[in-house]
């Protein structure tokens, strides 16, 4: 899997009035939302960083991981994102939201393989369309060097919301893959239900054989894992992360059970997975 | 069972005669060998590996296939695996039949098919020491390659 030059950045400043608790705290399957969304990221990207107000330095679900300071004025997430570009103007940054339970490794490579251009001129963005109201996810978005001064200028003239912004001065939208996977949770009603469902999406256990080329670089045979991912294509991507594989998914046929499977076939405990890379028999 | 692995030496011999019938009028056979280079480069021995269960299930599809489409009166495939050497024999295909064109036609439809949707890999060792996964590395090395510019078939669905 290759890493990207790009940037990440979690916002976690934010105050979570509604959910009355840290958002960036709330735990699903044992683990924070904070060190989730940072770990996605980190698969991914060059380097990440947390967004983070003045006062939250030393808080304990901060502390351990690399931070941005806010360092321009005013308030919301355009806030954190100006301050990334403060430090480190030149680098596109990947801007996630602390709020998205649902956001996987499948949401990055359609963003980051979308960059593009908007009219004549390179977007200031690339942004995920809503599923529920088609405007631009700005806090799910790769922001470019470009929008740095857009983003003085409109917070200048009183502008806070990033979303606005984005519909103001366009971005590059791309569909998103799984209509819920934006999903956020702002109360603790929606946090119990989003932790529920990933409960019950909880890790299955598959049975993975690996031949040839896989098969070397997996340094196994064979091997039973763990995995919350529920078709072989999430599979693979998580798998290539952990391995290392060379050969895109493109390039491969994905076997469940000993038949030839769509890659977005739905999962079950116990099924047994072979990717298979180009062929040559004869 | 018209298609199947096997960890030794094809017995041609033996493969021929689950073919005879008394209707045909002869029999065509396509054999093949480990070839001494490969791309330029110097190859010594070659492994082919195979993922048997899906393998031998897409072979009997593949001879099935033959038989639906051409008015043959068997076939039969062989695919060894393993480490060979130089100049051993890979792959056997036999079909029998009353004529000759619809025997060499079966053949050359299931020897095509096998290669492009088997799962099975092979490895080549060269002379300089090196080895590489047959369609796999050089395609790894240079993923900016368009697909069409480099093509290899992988096994297709049913």
């Amino acid at each position: 899997m290759s890493i990207e030059p790009i940037y990440g950045l979690v916002l976690a400043g934010g105050a979570s009035k509604r959910m009355q608790r840290d958002k960036a705290a709330l735990k699903y399957r044992g683990r924070t939302q904070l060190d989730l969304a940072f770990e996605v990221l980190s698969r991914h990207l060059q380097r990440v960083f947390v967004s983070v107000r003045a006062d939250q330095t030393s808080d304990p679900a901060r502390a351990h991981l690399p931070m941005i300071v806010d360092s321009v004025q005013g308030t919301g997430p355009i806030v954190g994102i100006r301050s990334a570009f403060a430090a480190h103007p030149q680098v596109p940054w990947f801007v996630l939201a602390c709020d998205l339970p649902f956001f996987s490794d499948a949401l990055i490579h359609p963003l980051v393989g979308r960059r593009g251009t908007y009219g004549f001129a390179t977007s200031l963005a690339t942004a995920y369309k809503s599923a529920h109201d088609g405007l631009p996810e700005p806090l799910c978005a790769i922001w470019e060097p470009s929008a740095a001064p857009a983003l003085a200028e409109y917070q200048a003239a009183g502008g806070h919301c990033p979303r606005k912004f984005l519909i103001r001065y366009g971005a590059h939208l791309v569909d998103l893959p799984d209509p819920r996977a934006l999903d956020n949770v702002n109360t603790p009603e929606e946090y119990s239900q989003a932790a529920a469902a990933l409960d019950n999406s909880a890790p299955m256990q598959l049975k993975i054989q690996y031949y040839a080329l896989m098969r070397e670089q997996a340094g196994r045979s064979e091997e039973t894992v763990e995995t919350s991912a529920t078709t072989p294509a999430d599979l693979y991507t998580e798998l290539a992360a952990r391995y290392g594989f060379t050969l895109s998914r493109e390039q491969l046929k994905v076997a469940v059970n000993s038949e030839f499977s769509d890659w977005s076939r739905r999962l079950a405990a116990n099924d047994a997975v072979v990717f298979i890379p180009p062929v040559a028999g004869g | 069972m018209s298609f199947r692995f096997t960890q030794t030496a094809i017995d041609t011999a033996e493969a021929r005669r689950e073919l005879q019938d008394l209707g045909a009028g002869g029999y065509v056979s396509f054999e093949g060998w480990v070839r001494d280079q490969n791309e330029g480069q110097e190859v010594t021995r070659l492994e082919y590996e195979a993922f048997q269960e899906l393998a031998v299930k897409e072979g009997e599809r593949i001879v099935a296939e033959a038989l639906r489409r051409f008015p043959v009166k068997h076939a039969l495939c062989i695919h060894r695996v393993g480490s060979l050497g130089l100049s051993d024999m890979a792959v056997w295909v036999g079909v029998s039949s009353a004529h000759r064109g619809e025997a060499f036609d079966a053949c050359r439809f299931i020897i095509d098919e096998v290669k492009h949707r088997l799962p099975i890999w092979k490895k080549e060792h060269y002379r300089s020491g090196n080895s590489g996964w047959v369609n796999c590395e050089r395609c790894a090395a240079e993923p900016q390659h368009s697909h069409a510019e480099h093509p290899h078939r992988v096994a297709s669905n049913p």
